[in-house]
């Protein structure tokens, strides 16, 4: 794969330029600052969007399931090095498929700088299921509202200010395909990393208040046993649901180390 | 921090997983579904009525429906490679051409003039650079065009209609949905095929589109059939019919493929990998308008030429191979024509020769150059002169016709061909995605059978026609 030039020298520095200071890496992820992650469910358009902030070529295909691993790419935006990693579409993290682990051991373990979640704006519904979930793990999130230009084909009409409000974490509205609305994304992403928005994200409301006690419980129960935990409630969360690998993360000391602030990145099978 | 309060922990948890019961999951998903349906409903703002006309969904009505679902997609594929065979004749006679015409003899010049060893000019120049040469020649045209128009085709989101609508025959034979996808895949490439079999959680159903996979005709295997179907088939019918006809074939062919991997897999499924079939959901995504410039772009750099590069990379010591075997001697003959006698008996049982035998056996690392060398040999063996350019020289005719006619003085019927088109579909795998079957598998065991299944059932059904063929013809 080659890195697409991106403009003759001294474009890059010169803030008229379309991409903004945007510098596509390619596979160049030296010395990194920060880890982005994009997540999404299936077919929003991932690929898409990482291809445009590194330059690379990923395959892209209009069909689910096609990312089967991590891909990793670099760019730089003002100076700053990002590396980013493209996730396996997932629909949550609740269940036990392969690239579901692979997403999920990733936010938890690779504990990425930014998550992106790039969400399609014609299914908000669906996508927000996991866009909910991303931000019960790690609180630096920035939505991706990708494919705006379907949602006008079909005249829906998506309010990202109020989305960002309600979520607590920025929204941008994209349409990667056409490179629209990635400056954006890229600043805000920058906001994120270094700290400059602080978000406030959204937590899941539980229906019914035994849960709600039980999770709080819980959660504070982890909190006490790994201080220094971020997710200790999802980790509560994840134990009352009985989840196999969660035990076994907790058994295995894994979710000890996490807590020292180790990075230990989960390996696709 | 001691695995004693780790315990602890996991105790406390499970103790109060029991005051929940069983559809604490149910309540969690649900409150998360809840949460989320709120917060769209406040964000999105739908249009006043829906349309009155939903295009995908129509399209949707046509291509994935019982009747005409299975003739579309036969037409689709149809008309793909009817484009491939009409479109590549041209600029393959340019490149062969240039690369062989023109650049070939200029070669052979230089080297003279700069006084090699007869034995280094051999190796390098007629059998490296001829190799290499005809690979390009022959397999960047079709792929050039093969491959963008595969890749339009899976922008525009077709692929999740070919897999929805063979879902159904792969749950029948007890496999994946998904290995339609994966099966897709190897009708590019085996190796890609077996790499995006990862999509499928379950190892038993994976397996089982491992080791079909090789029935999908690989990339490397269309351009054989494309010619093998135009000397013996396209000459049957009138010339106007003649693409048609050859389209239609190694359609056929291909046909042949995809049924061959729905009854292995339901052989398997029945026997050694035996198991319940896991459930999926598709999601059947919108259609998108193709963008035609980037595709062709992605499926040049990303397909093409990375296949390309394979191929020249397994051609050129293939092409060095070729040319000591028909140049080395052991008393007086060469070592080719040892082998090819050798294995005569056997290859006239299954209707193909020697020659066929050893050409597979010396194109194991790239399907590719099977043609050329079975060309190559059978000049060497039946001694005809005027032709081709010496021992263990690879060469392509101009002509199908010129093809054809040296093939028929090796001994070559209509059976032949029928029987190494047949053995073409069903035969091992080639180097890289047996390679790629053990690093995906991890298994010794596994791979071997990948290897050598499509191998002894290739050997039989090509013994089975040869027999019935001959019985028929009163042989």
């Amino acid at each position: 794969m080659k890195t697409k030039a991106s403009a003759p020298p001294g474009c890059e520095a010169c803030p008229v330029h379309l991409a903004g200071n945007l510098l596509k890496r390619g596979v160049d992820m030296e010395d990194w600052d920060f880890v982005v992650a994009l997540a999404g469910n299936p077919n929003t358009g991932k690929s898409t969007v990482f291809n445009a902030l590194t330059g690379l070529r990923q395959h892209t295909g209009n069909w689910p399931g096609k990312t089967v691993a991590r891909a990793e790419g670099g760019f730089g935006y003002r100076d700053v090095r990002y590396k980013l990693i493209d996730l396996p579409g997932t629909y949550s993290l609740l269940s036990t498929s392969m690239d579901e682990e692979i997403a999920r051991d990733f936010l938890l373990f690779g504990r990425p700088d930014v998550t992106v979640v790039v969400v399609d704006a014609n299914r908000l519904e669906r996508n927000l299921n996991l866009a909910l979930q991303v931000m019960e793990i790690t609180d630096r999130v920035v939505i991706c509202l990708n494919l705006m230009d379907e949602a006008r084909r079909h005249g829906l009409k998506v309010d990202d200010r109020r989305l960002a409000r309600d979520l607590g974490v920025p929204v941008v509205p994209t349409s990667a395909r056409y490179g629209e609305g990635l400056n954006e994304l890229v600043g805000a992403i920058e906001e994120v990393a270094t700290g400059k928005f602080v978000c406030k994200p959204y937590r899941i409301e539980y229906l019914s208040g035994a849960l709600k006690t039980a999770v709080k419980q819980l959660a504070a129960e982890v909190e006490e046993r790994f201080p220094g935990l971020p997710n200790s409630r999802w980790v509560a969360l994840r134990l009352l649901d009985g989840d196999a690998r969660m035990r076994n993360v907790v058994q295995s000391g894994e979710l000890g180390e996490l807590a020292r602030h180790v990075d230990i990145v989960g390996e696709p099978a | 921090m001691t695995s004693a309060a780790e315990a602890q922990l996991l105790a406390t948890a499970t103790a109060m997983r029991w005051e929940f019961g069983g559809n604490l999951h149910e309540q969690l998903v649900e409150a998360i579904y809840a949460d989320a349906a709120r917060i769209a409903e406040r964000a999105v703002t739908r249009p006043d009525q829906e349309p009155r006309f939903d295009l995908d969904r129509t399209i949707d009505r046509v291509v994935t429906s019982r009747i005409l679902g299975f003739p579309i997609m036969l037409l689709a594929l149809a008309v793909v490679l009817w484009l491939t065979v009409i479109g590549s004749n041209i600029p393959s006679a340019f490149l062969f051409d240039l690369l062989i015409d023109t650049i070939y003899p200029l070669l052979k010049q230089i080297a003279a003039n700069a006084g090699l060893a007869w034995w280094i000019e051999g190796i390098l120049i007629d059998g490296v650079y001829l190799a290499t040469a005809w690979v390009v020649s022959v397999m960047l045209p079709p792929m050039a065009i093969f491959f963008p128009l595969f890749t339009l085709l899976e922008d525009f989101g077709y692929l999740p209609r070919v897999a929805f609508n063979l879902d159904r025959a792969f749950k029948v034979a007890g496999a994946h949905g998904k290995q339609s996808l994966s099966m897709a895949m190897g009708f590019g490439c085996n190796a890609a095929g077996v790499i995006s079999t990862a999509i499928i959680d379950s190892p038993r159903e994976k397996l089982i589109a491992i080791i079909t996979n090789n029935f999908a005709l690989c990339n490397g295997r269309w351009p054989t059939q494309i010619v093998l179907a135009t000397i013996f088939v396209g000459a049957l019918v009138p010339s106007y019919l003649a693409g048609a006809a050859v389209a239609l074939v190694v359609m056929g062919t291909a046909v042949l493929g995809v049924l061959l991997t729905l009854l292995v897999s339901w052989a398997l499924s029945r026997s050694v990998l035996k198991g319940e079939v896991s459930t999926f959901s598709l999601e059947l995504p919108p259609y998108r308008p193709p963008r035609i410039l980037q595709t062709l772009y992605t499926s040049v750099i990303d397909r093409t030429l990375k296949v390309l590069w394979r191929a020249l990379i397994f051609a050129a010591p293939a092409g060095a191979v070729i040319w000591l075997i028909s140049n080395l001697t052991i008393g007086g003959t060469p070592i080719a024509v040892h082998t090819i006698d050798f294995l005569n008996p056997f290859g006239l049982l299954l209707g193909l020769n020697g020659v066929i035998l050893l050409a597979y056996i010396v194109a194991i690392p790239a399907n590719e150059i099977v043609i050329p060398t079975i060309l190559m040999l059978t000049v060497l063996v039946t001694g005809i002169t005027g032709v081709g350019e010496g021992a263990g020289v690879m060469f392509e005719l101009n002509s199908e016709a010129a093809t054809g006619a040296i093939l028929r003085a090796g001994g070559w019927t209509l059976l032949t061909a029928i029987s190494t088109m047949i053995f073409v579909l069903i035969h091992n795998p080639c180097s890289t995605t047996i390679f790629t079957t053990y690093k995906v598998t991890g298994s010794k065991r596994w791979t071997t059978v990948t290897a050598l299944l499509p191998l002894f059932m290739g050997f039989a059904v090509t013994f089975g026609v040869a027999q019935i063929w001959r019985l028929v013809e009163g042989w």
